[in-house]
């Protein structure tokens, strides 16, 4: 009787089991599929780029044709990859820096006005920058700052900085004030103080302010698609979108599965090797 | 005996000094962060009022024009049919990604053997650009190079190669499949933290007094995820009444014009036709949409807080 229902609960509990993976692993399937559709695709020799990815992995040996071609277009790929490098890496370490002086001011310093410069930094999220892209790129050419990276950064850097700087902010007002003290005790001061006793201390919130920071320059497009004018600054969207709208020569779908995944997998790896941190970012910002 | 009310009044004096300095020394550490977001975005804002107000070509002078731009907004056929057409885009959208997000974050909840690894997988087109997967997503979508069209023809859908861009309805479906795929992982994250946030206890205590699990979900699982559902909905809906790599980059626009969102007419006003001036006040209007969505957001918060 007993053992009956024990087969029975052992076999629902399998059949669940099957249920709960099979729903799993097609659901995954399809959000893996474009991702490996175009890896794969891009590995086709030149003669088969044009034909519909059925099957999607080459037939005749793997051939790196689509990125020659790709390389081909504009100021070639590895410029337009270091333009977007430069413009990312670029955003990620001012808006590290900034993040963290400011964060740290709020944390510990009493000044006037301090919840009114607060709130405002915090309120541009309610403004979207889609609605000020017309007088930014004209302050922005009043600085001698257009068709640059640097401008580019710049703007980046400021889209970042509410979500960072009210991260940074929690992470310092999460450090027991008696670490500081008694750094000061023995003898280090401000900036020294900051960089050497603290910043290992509010590393984990760094780490989700420049994770956050690489992704988003790395993937902006509108406001690059403006800023930008001439073919040599393009970053990688705004290059691509080029390539797929044959305004640099006939259309290459080859090449457009190569740029895709050029401007992909360094996200991918990104997130999949912080992915605690910029998780802990999403919670932040989601629980707020 | 004499000396001694001096030396705290020294002290004070001292140490307010020292206050002072310490004052300054915040006000230096947060300068360089009120610096750009004053220049890159207050002083933006105020200059998009103030351009508004003008007819402001690329090249030569800006003229004053007073309310002129908004005038013409009001009677702005195409203004009023990309409106409509982003309204008509965020309902769809948002439908669509609630109705798949909610069933995968109840999936993902799930304490087996497994779940982290498809936890990750599903969130990974979040973390890949828009543009990004709109190029990916219009290729699959192209009628000679792609894979749909050959695949729709397979199972004998359409008996021809279909071009699927080609016609507003399939064209429009191919995107929301693509923003699906691309934001759907976001949302179930977001809806995953509120039903963690349900204390097992209470729905333990349902369970013995004997609710189904439909109940449940309807009566405890709901109520108790108001403020979770009220801000992914604000997230959804405020992102993609912003929409615009996708219709640029998919189908520039769309058979007949018709996929024109707000954010892609205003930058056609501004940066095609360079009517700078009617492109801020089309600018101003998008703005104010967002701020009274956002108002509506810590309405439905606030509410979410009373009960």
């Amino acid at each position: 009787m007993s053992a009956a229902i024990k087969t029975r609960r052992t076999r629902r509990r399998l059949l669940g089991g099957l249920g709960y993976h099979g729903f799993g692993i097609i659901a995954a399937f399809f959000f893996l599929a474009p991702f490996i559709w175009a890896g794969l695709a891009s590995l086709r020799p030149s003669s088969e780029a044009q034909n519909p990815p059925l099957p999607p992995w080459p037939a005749h040996g793997i051939s790196f044709d689509a990125y020659k071609t790709l390389d081909s277009f504009g100021s070639g790929i590895w410029q337009h990859t270091l333009n977007s490098l430069l413009v990312s890496l670029g955003t990620v370490v001012l808006t590290v820096m900034v993040s963290l002086l400011a964060g740290y001011g709020f944390s510990r310093y009493r000044f006037p006005f301090k919840n009114v410069m607060f709130v405002l930094i915090i309120a541009t999220l309610m403004i979207p920058f889609q609605s000020i892209l017309t007088p930014l790129f004209i302050i922005l050419s009043r600085l001698g700052l257009n068709n640059s990276l640097l401008g580019l950064m710049l703007v980046y850097v400021t889209l970042q900085l509410p979500f960072s700087v009210f991260m940074m902010r929690n992470a310092f007002d999460a450090v027991p004030r008696e670490i500081e003290e008694a750094a000061r005790i023995d003898g280090a001061r401000d900036l020294k103080l900051l960089f050497r006793v603290l910043l290992p201390v509010v590393m984990p919130g760094v780490a989700t302010v420049a994770i956050f920071a690489f992704l988003n320059a790395w993937n902006e497009f509108l406001a690059a698609l403006i800023l930008l004018s001439e073919n040599d600054k393009y970053t990688l969207p705004v290059l691509m979108t080029a390539v797929r709208a044959g305004r640099l020569g006939a259309i290459n779908w080859g090449a457009v599965q190569a740029g895709v995944m050029v401007m992909t997998i360094p996200c991918l790896i990104v997130f999949l090797l912080l992915q605690r941190y910029y998780m802990r970012g999403l919670m932040a910002g989601a629980v707020k | 005996m004499t000396s001694s009310p001096a030396v705290p009044i020294a002290g004070i004096v001292r140490q307010r000094r020292r206050t002072r300095r310490r004052q300054w020394q915040g006000v230096l550490y947060v300068a360089p962060a009120m610096a750009l977001v004053t220049v890159f975005f207050v002083v933006p804002v105020l200059f998009t009022v103030w351009m508004s107000f003008h007819n402001w070509p690329l090249l030569g002078q800006p003229s004053w024009i007073g309310l002129g731009n908004y005038v013409r907004m009001a009677s702005d056929s195409r203004f009023m049919s990309a409106l409509s057409f982003t309204a008509y885009y965020t309902v769809v959208t948002t439908i669509a990604i609630f109705a798949l997000a909610f069933p995968l974050a109840l999936f993902v909840e799930r304490q087996r053997r497994g779940v982290g690894a498809y936890r990750t997988i599903f969130f990974l087109p979040v973390v890949v650009g828009l543009a990004t997967s709109s190029l990916l997503w219009v290729w699959l979508a192209n009628v000679d190079s792609g894979l749909f069209s050959p695949i729709l023809r397979m199972f004998g859908v359409t008996g021809r190669a279909a071009n699927l861009l080609a016609s507003f309805d399939s064209a429009f479906a191919v995107i929301i499949v693509m923003v699906v795929w691309k934001i759907v992982g976001f949302t179930m994250i977001i809806l995953l933290t509120g039903l963690q946030s349900i204390p097992s206890d209470l729905t333990e205590a349902a369970r013995i007094d004997g609710a189904s699990r439909w109940q449940r979900f309807r009566f405890l699982t709901l109520p108790l995820m108001r403020r979770t559902l009220a801000l992914a909905l604000i997230l959804s809906v405020t992102g993609s009444v912003l929409a615009f790599d996708q219709f640029y980059i998919m189908t520039s626009g769309g058979p007949q014009n018709r996929m024109i969102s707000v954010v892609y007419y205003i930058f056609n006003q501004s940066f095609v036709s360079f009517q700078l001036g009617y492109g801020s006040a089309l600018s101003i209007a998008l703005l104010a949409i967002l701020v009274a969505l956002s108002v509506i957001q810590l309405r439905l918060l606030r509410v979410g807080d009373e009960r």
